[in-house]
């Protein structure tokens, strides 16, 4: 434990150094290490609250509030069902369900093993191959109930 | 001192002379002139959170709109409307939307019963989400540019929107000072002293302060943690605050 506070802590500093401990940078900063960690640790955001000179307040109220930033663990792999009208009348709630109760999870959270954050989105441009389950940066098309278990096995 | 130069305006058909730069409001309100208001004080910038100062504005080359008063500036030749049937019309979708949002307020209650509104067409929110908060961050902001330390702020976005401490913790900026409770123009922020204990209850955090004993009448009169901003920010010893102030006059 100590020396992942340590790494966070290093890698934190090498970011605000990156930013030369610019106040206006803060989203930039977030950002970074939202990208390095996939959320934004406790820890992280005292630190940037230091390196910065803003006050914790400002920094939780800007973390809070961009949909982008996760103030909780991410999975390693993101899961969005697509909800859009396209997949919905081809049975995309059906392909959801089946997911949750595959990972035990509803949507909007993450597995206990850190392996998958599950989250819908509505509508990603790939109608025509509804319904669409995307993974990461790939789309899988024409989802079933009966290709859940394979695609999340395809996944380490 | 240097005076602001003088402009000529009418609100409600009275010509009135103001000074430059100064806010519709202020200027209505030095006049006894009633525009309702429940995000303004005169300790911290304008905000315009609460659109409840709506006023119906009239340039002098003649562009008409709609502007939140406490934010918009005097102007030479501007005419202002603070009660056309426009405004008392935007007026009253915003008040009951506030009564759905906090139908537990009493403010928000009087308010709208000033404003000759009875009843909200809105789904009314459970009493225990919002509480009495209508997010207008007065008090975060009377704590960043009065207090200075920022223990508070808006967090979370759109319906999820609260005023809170960081993480919802007990906050370590906070002195416990009681100014963010006593601007809150909706009584939506709560104090109590009971013995040497101080408590104070955001809509959705609270924290608890230990108090000193004035040496003299035996009150317990101010947090410890204010103390050590005090003294901190004055360069004072923390020992110079051992006597209650009403007690050293
Ligand atoms: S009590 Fe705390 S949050 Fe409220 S104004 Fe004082 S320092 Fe700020
Ligand atoms: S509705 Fe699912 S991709 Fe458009
Ligand atoms: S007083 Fe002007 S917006 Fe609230």
């Amino acid at each position: 434990m100590g020396d992942e506070n340590k790494e966070l802590e290093e890698t934190v500093g090498q970011i605000l150094e990156k930013y030369r401990h610019d106040k206006g940078m803060l989203v930039s900063v977030l950002q970074d290490i939202q990208a390095k960690y996939r959320y934004l640790p406790k820890e992280a955001l005292k630190q940037v609250c230091q390196g910065l000179l803003v006050p914790l307040s400002q920094v939780y109220s800007v973390a809070t509030f961009f949909k982008a930033f996760s103030l909780l663990p991410r999975g390693r792999h993101l899961i969005n069902v697509c909800l859009g009208t396209a997949c919905h009348v081809r049975g995309t709630d059906k392909v959801l369900e089946k997911i949750e109760r595959e990972l035990g999870i509803n949507a909007g959270s993450t597995t206990k093993d850190l392996k998958f954050t599950l989250e819908t989105v509505n509508c990603v441009g790939a109608c025509a191959l509804g319904p669409i389950v995307k993974v990461d940066e790939e789309y899988h098309g024409e989802m079933s109930t009966d290709k859940v278990v394979s695609v999340l096995k395809s996944y380490t | 001192m240097k005076k602001n130069k003088m402009v000529t305006l009418t609100i409600d058909s009275r010509k009135l002379q103001a000074e430059e730069g100064l806010m519709i409001l202020d200027v209505a309100r030095d006049n006894n002139i009633y525009i309702p208001s429940l995000c303004t004080n005169e300790a911290v910038e304008p905000y315009g959170a609460c659109r409840l100062c709506l006023v119906e504005i009239t340039t002098a080359r003649g562009r008409e709109r709609l502007v939140t008063s406490c934010l918009y500036p005097v102007e030479e030749g501007l005419t202002v409307k603070t009660n056309s049937e426009r405004i008392a019309s935007v007026r009253k979708v915003l008040i009951q939307l506030l009564m759905a949002r906090c139908p537990d307020s009493e403010v928000i209650q009087d308010l709208a019963k000033r404003l000759g509104v009875e009843t909200t067409p809105f789904p009314l929110e459970d009493k225990n989400k919002n509480k009495k908060c209508i997010l207008c961050a007065l008090c975060a902001r009377v704590c960043q540019e009065v207090v200075g330390v920022s223990a508070i702020s808006l967090v979370n976005r759109g319906v999820n929107r609260q005023l809170a401490t960081p993480f919802f913790e007990p906050s370590e900026a906070c002195i416990g000072c009681g100014s963010c409770v006593y601007v809150c123009p909706t009584h939506a922020i709560a104090m109590e002293d009971t013995g040497d204990k101080r408590e104070v209850r955001w809509p959705h955090s609270q924290m608890e302060f230990k108090l000193r004993k004035c040496k003299v009448c035996g009150s317990y009169w101010i947090p410890e943690r204010q103390i050590e901003h005090i003294a901190q920010v004055s360069g004072t010893s923390p020992d110079d605050y051992d006597v209650c102030f009403s007690c050293r006059e």
